[in-house]
């Protein structure tokens, strides 16, 4: 899975509250959702980003709710990746069930501007980005599982006819 | 050599012992959502095909969060939750007038017991750890396959210990303990980590307080927050239990990832300033800041030793005429219970209003939305950007004591300002 895209920045700590607002959870629509991403942090944020562009933060990226409607509304958004110098626990988790390619990157993020466009090579554990390669923190090798087989309700799905 | 949380990982995926790092498959005890994240987990379930869920006495939801239905989304939402729980024959539902704030009803409905591993779509749902329980917030679709397999894979987590000597201070409780505790590691301190609080000031603590420190767990990144149950665990528990429960405790040789220590005697009255929790100020540094709301409820602080903490403040005085004062009993026992005591009647007369039990302002959802500009402070648990309304709104957090105060003197306060 190789795919390049445009940077959108972000700094730390961006909470669940500032992706997706509360105030918009009374839908789960995916289409809905989108037109509302990362509003409290960039209220013209939906109206810029386009598909197929990335989200390059700091630390703890997700804290707060454990909403998934935040990773939902990203990926439905059209951004391809979010890459965090780390990410909270429960939106980490979400993201993979839902199938929305997330990359752990300690150093990225000091070494991009908004606007760049940067390459991922998620087989390999690269990023490209201003002429450096960057490593990514390895995938658990059970997440890896989980992707393989097309996300937790496939994976559930096979567990449940394993048992029959 | 296991910590508390090992302990309950090993009993839930039959093994002897397991260490932190680990995944493992884990049989949970108990799996909630609310009318928020019920809906996705109700649709990605059907996606599963699995028919019945696991066991129909261990799912629940809750509609606490836009309910009373809000609006018409909101409302088609909460029926979902209403037509799901029919139609799958769950043993327990709470519909309008018998809900509360899911983390106060549930401990309350003796549901989520000691030594569970319960998983929860909702963050707060680290609260159960108050009764010696595993508990952990997670996604709709985990809770989805949770319904489904009555298990769910996780990592082992390294636990963190805190440890907390000496008496707090007059009006100090768990709220400010937990809030000092977030100011000093930060909203990551214990990012994936099990948060384990001992200590003599934590064996000292009801109940009530020990709910309200992990509780706000997640606010420090942990998986997970827990206190080693004791005979105030059992009392709490043993005349609300509906199935058999069981006390963990951790080994003393059991490994940390580190080991923090804190004199309760020194933790002030606290409050965090906008607009992350870990941004604590003693609230004596704050009587410059003016408050157009205060809220006094959540699953963080709704409960009646809340409501009666806040009312001893209240009572025979009046809310100041630039403030609206809101306050939410967490439960329908609670409310009546206030009623009884006639707490109700004192934040009446005080010209408060007290409204059903409901997350409502918490998260901006209804029942006291802020304005552009305004300034709240809150005894729930969150104080991000746009939290309780407009996104140019502000949100401080304190224990019900600094709540009260801070009511009657229209700024930020503490009781002894009002001679208390």
């Amino acid at each position: 899975m190789v795919f390049k895209g445009r940077v959108w920045k972000f700094g730390d700590d961006v909470d669940t509250d500032a992706i997706i607002p509360a105030r918009y959870l009374n839908t789960s629509d995916p289409a809905e959702l989108a037109r509302h991403v990362m509003e409290d942090a960039d209220s013209e944020f939906p109206k810029k980003v386009k598909a197929g562009d990335m989200i390059v933060a700091g630390k703890n990226f997700g804290c707060g709710s454990s909403r998934e409607h935040a990773p939902i509304a990203i990926k439905a958004a059209g951004i391809q990746t979010v890459i965090a110098k780390s990410f909270a626990r429960i939106f980490y988790r979400n993201a993979f069930n839902i199938g929305l390619p997330i990359f752990e990157c300690p150093d990225l993020a000091e070494n991009v501007k908004e606007g760049d466009v940067i390459e991922v090579d998620g087989d390999r554990g690269v990023i490209h980005a201003g002429g450096k390669e960057f490593q990514v923190k390895p995938i658990p090798p059970f997440m890896n599982e989980l992707v393989a087989a097309g996300g937790l309700i496939e994976w559930t799905k096979k567990r449940l006819a394993g048992r029959k | 050599m296991m910590t508390i949380t090992e302990k309950i990982f090993a009993a839930h995926c039959g093994r002897g012992q397991v260490s932190p790092g680990e995944l493992v498959n884990a049989k949970v005890d108990f799996v909630l959502a609310n009318d928020i994240t019920a809906p996705i987990a109700i649709k990605e379930f059907s996606r599963i095909g699995a028919g019945d869920v696991f066991d129909r006495e261990r799912v629940t939801f809750v509609p606490d969060h836009f309910a009373p239905q809000k609006d018409i989304k909101a409302a088609e939402q909460c029926r979902m939750l209403r037509d799901f729980s029919a139609g799958h024959r769950l043993k327990y539902y709470y519909e309008v007038g018998r809900m509360g704030v899911e983390h106060a009803l549930l401990p309350e409905e003796g549901l989520v017991l000691p030594g569970d591993l319960i998983i929860g779509a909702d963050s707060h749902t680290c609260t159960y750890g108050g009764l010696g329980a595993f508990a952990t917030g997670v996604g709709s679709t985990d809770v989805a396959a949770a319904m489904a397999l009555g298990e769910l894979w996780f990592k082992v987590p390294e636990s963190v210990k805190f440890i907390y000597y000496g008496k707090p201070g007059r009006w100090v409780g768990g709220k400010d303990i937990i809030l000092h505790t977030i100011g000093d590691i930060g909203v990551d301190g214990a990012l994936y980590m099990a948060m384990e609080f001992e200590g003599e000031t934590i064996r000292d603590l009801p109940v009530y307080g020990r709910l309200t420190i992990c509780n706000m767990a997640i606010e420090a990144g942990g998986k997970s927050g827990i206190i080693a149950p004791d005979e105030k665990t059992e009392e709490y528990v043993k005349v609300r239990a509906k199935r058999a429960y069981k006390f963990y405790s951790s080994d003393p040789d059991a490994r940390y990832a580190s080991v923090r220590e804190y004199d309760a005697s020194r933790i002030p009255l606290t409050v965090s300033c906008p607009s992350m929790p870990s941004n604590t100020k003693p609230a004596a540094e704050l009587s410059q800041v003016k408050v157009d709301q205060v809220v006094i409820g959540s699953c963080t602080n709704g409960r009646i030793e809340d409501l009666r903490e806040a009312a001893r403040i209240i009572k025979g005085r009046k809310v100041n005429p630039n403030v609206r004062l809101i306050v939410i009993p967490a439960t329908q026992l609670i409310y009546r219970e206030a009623m009884r005591e006639g707490l109700l009647d004192a934040f009446v007369e005080a010209e408060a209003v007290v409204s059903t039990p409901t997350c409502g302002p918490c998260l901006g959802g209804h029942m006291g939305i802020l304005a552009k500009g305004e300034v709240a402070l809150a005894t729930t648990n969150r104080n991000f950007v746009g939290r309780m309304g407009h996104p140019e709104s502000s949100v401080y957090l304190s224990g019900p004591a600094v709540a009260a105060a801070s009511a009657v003197l229209g700024r930020i306060g503490t009781p002894d300002e009002l001679g208390l």
